[in-house]
């Protein structure tokens, strides 16, 4: 994906990130039990041709930054009893997230 | 609201892990759906058949089998992009039926 059509990345590894508490209609790749919660980005995957776009047959572009963000297993279900140090890994595009205090 | 097949993270039983025989008219619309998103002919993209079958109702996710899910979905950016007519469809259904080639 040539950088011309592509959107600056905004986060980095290390960064908090919150995910938004959206709900539209449509083809979503951000899994509803992540959002609203917090996590911390792991990598920048690269930019990608957005899929909620695409969805309809339309370009995607310009391409949306793809980051891989941990979460802690707790921070996502609070009644979660296996081993505290459990993390969920789950690549979220760059509009889905904003920065965490 | 939580789309009825946004079902991650909600309470499952046991994966399933074992290899298991697919029938042949799984693997032809397996070979469908290869086809037709080829980039030489792009006549239909891999979210567009996702959003399609999204947007079953849930009785009718929980009812289908997998590939069923997937024809259904093709059969919708088919018509959607205008590569087939709902009229050639229903004729060519009934071909089918009458065959007993269902």
């Amino acid at each position: 994906m040539g950088t011309a059509d592509a959107i600056a990345p905004r986060f980095r590894a290390g960064d908090r990130v919150r995910v938004r508490a959206a709900y539209p209609p449509g083809h979503l790749r951000t899994p509803h039990y992540c959002r609203g919660r917090v996590g911390v980005v792991e990598r920048l995957c690269g930019a990608f041709a957005n899929p909620e776009e695409l969805a309809y047959n339309r370009s995607g572009l310009p391409a949306q930054p793809l980051y891989r963000v941990r979460f802690r297993a707790a921070d996502l279900w609070s009644d979660y009893a296996e081993n505290g140090e459990d993390v969920v890994e789950i690549e979220i595009y760059q509009h889905w997230l904003e920065q965490a205090a | 609201m939580r789309s009825h097949h946004d079902l991650g993270g909600l309470p499952a039983g046991r994966v399933e892990r074992d290899e298991h025989e697919y029938a042949q008219w799984e693997q032809r619309v397996d070979a469908l759906m290869m086809l037709l998103s080829h980039k030489d002919r792009q006549l239909l993209r891999v979210d567009e058949l996702r959003r399609n079958i999204e947007a079953l109702g849930a009785e009718a996710y929980d009812r289908m089998s997998y590939y069923e899910r997937w024809m259904h979905a093709i059969v919708q950016v088919l018509i959607q992009r205008g590569v087939i007519t709902i009229d050639e469809l229903g004729r060519k259904m009934a071909e089918g039926v009458q065959d007993g080639n269902r």
